[in-house]
């Protein structure tokens, strides 16, 4: 069901997110926020062999910033870590079928907490 | 699914008695006002001027005091700016309370621009705004005191009978927009020293489309709006006859029922107030008790506006929220995405603001519906904290005793 500016994908991922929750010693966190616009995302990431193989969010936000960081999780299993770094704000607007202008920030949430948590990945694993 | 309307403040569903009176003047009677010789321009102006006789009781003011406007932006623009423009050069200086519309607050930029002082006053935690402040504030130069009846995102009601009395002392003209307000709780002019009040009839079951500024005999305005000479020379352009007719015949039905419809109301919004108020860590906004009927606002900790907003929609019920995420959805960019500036003046953190709910109830309302919004919504808030970041720090430190 689409509903007021948003997609039905984006409600679908509003209402029934996908992998909500933590992971006990994840092996990248990575947490993004925009106090200002009252969005907030955690971001943990299991990687095994160089290869995400599981993933959790937690959101304080908006339709778009929970259906984003939804997404986000479902688009981001089973890609490398390169793969995963190639992961932009349009990639993840585009699958949930487009954002409304003023909401696009929420994509770029996501793609700055992929960063974030293979960064803090690549400061716990050095050399990997 | 249920279709609950929870958002009155925002517009009110028309009342089926003022279609029917609008009806004759969009089909039948299609003259202008002003060609009033002949038998349609007569009707009209016949009803133009019952209307207006009609929206004038309902604020205890004379008919020839009452202008039609295209709603309650116009009106506020025309307070301002002609009560500022009426004042002559000298007298400049314009005062406003910090939780105006921003039909009042906009309407000073061209003023400012021109160099024109402006003071804001600051309201308290409840909102109101502090009768000694505003006599502190004008000066010899003072043109305009403009200060709300009622405030539409957290329902206060502002002390404005005592804010007369300072600027009637002072010789200061006093611009009122009762938009909320009117049509739901007591507005007289004779008790009230205003000499303008902004009135919307759709947000007291009238079309949309049409307002009024009530111009108090004497006080001088510049008009805004520059043509012929309808609504005595304040406001040029035929006159929106069906519009007006149903201003008229609203402020009717509201001066014969608002008592009643308050009655009702108090008593539903306080089923919801009591009914919501065990959520943990929800605060409600506005005056606890000098507030609108049926009117209640609140924000929650850890659970953002819209996606309540979103979640309460699911369930059928339309509220409104002061979120910086959902009230300006049709923006430009980001730089739209700003926090409520009411919320803002009551002191409610801007990260925090996002989480902000206005049920505003409406006659047509029922104990039925308030039973659905009072049993959705902790399971609404719920689920949003459950993926909260921000939540699950709070419940880490509250579990260490933090």
């Amino acid at each position: 069901m689409a509903a007021g500016p948003y997609s039905a994908k984006v409600m679908d991922h509003f209402m029934n997110p996908r992998n909500v929750g933590e992971i006990e010693g994840a092996d990248g966190i990575g947490e993004v926020g925009n106090p200002a616009c009252g969005d907030m995302m955690r971001l943990y990431l299991k990687i095994e062999d160089g290869r995400v193989v599981d993933a959790r969010f937690r959101t304080f936000g908006c339709g778009a910033a929970i259906a984003s960081s939804s997404m986000l999780t479902e688009m981001i299993k089973g890609k490398t870590v390169e793969e995963a770094r190639e992961i932009t704000n349009h990639s993840v607007a585009e699958a949930l079928d487009g954002l409304p202008a003023v909401k696009i920030h929420c994509s770029v949430m996501a793609e700055q907490a992929v960063k974030s948590a293979l960064d803090d990945y690549g400061k716990k694993h050095p050399g990997q | 699914m249920a279709k609950v309307f929870f958002d009155h403040i925002s517009t009110t569903p028309l009342d089926p008695r003022v279609l029917s009176a609008m009806m004759p003047y969009l089909t039948e009677w299609y003259g202008n006002p002003s060609s009033h010789i002949h038998e349609q321009g007569q009707a009209s102006l016949r009803a133009v001027d019952r209307a207006r006789g009609e929206v004038a009781a309902l604020i205890g003011a004379r008919p020839q005091e009452v202008v039609f406007t295209s709603g309650a932006t116009e009106s506020n623009n025309l307070a301002v700016l002609g009560a500022v423009d009426g004042s002559g050069p000298a007298k400049r200086h314009v005062i406003v309370s910090e939780v105006e519309h921003f039909s009042v607050m906009n309407a000073l930029i061209p003023l400012r621009n021109a160099g024109g002082p402006v003071t804001v006053l600051p309201v308290d935690r409840d909102g109101l705004v502090d009768p000694a402040a505003v006599r502190k504030a004008i000066r010899p130069d003072t043109a305009l005191v403009s200060v709300m009846h009622a405030n539409s995102e957290i329902g206060t009601i502002e002390p404005v009978e005592e804010v007369g009395k300072v600027t009637r002392e002072h010789g200061v003209t006093f611009h009122v927009d009762a938009t909320a307000s009117a049509g739901h709780i007591p507005f007289d002019v004779r008790e009230i020293p205003a000499d303008l009040v902004t009135l919307s009839a759709h947000n007291f079951y009238g079309p949309k489309g049409v307002g009024a500024l009530y111009i108090r005999e004497g006080a001088k305005i510049g008009a805004r709006t520059f043509g012929g000479f309808q609504e005595m020379g304040y406001r040029a352009g035929t006159e929106n006859v069906p519009g007006i007719v149903g201003m008229g015949t609203a402020a009717a039905i509201a001066s014969a029922e608002a008592g009643a419809w308050a009655g009702h109301l108090n008593r539903l919004g306080r089923m919801l107030w009591d009914g919501i108020a065990g959520i943990p860590l929800l605060h409600f906004t506005g005056h606890p008790s000098n507030r609108l009927p049926g009117h209640v606002s609140f924000w929650v900790e850890h659970a953002e506006g819209e996606s309540l907003l979103l979640f309460l929609n699911i369930r059928g019920i339309m509220a409104a929220s002061g979120s910086a995420c959902s009230s300006n959805l049709r923006g430009h960019d980001e730089e739209d995405l700003v926090a409520s500036p009411v919320l803002r003046a009551i002191g409610v953190p801007s990260d925090i603001c996002t989480g902000s709910i206005t049920f505003s109830l409406g006659k047509g309302n029922t104990e039925e519906e308030v039973r659905l919004a009072v049993s959705s919504l902790p399971e609404i808030v719920e689920r949003l904290r459950a993926m909260s970041p921000t939540y699950l720090d709070y419940q880490k430190q509250t579990a260490q005793g933090g």
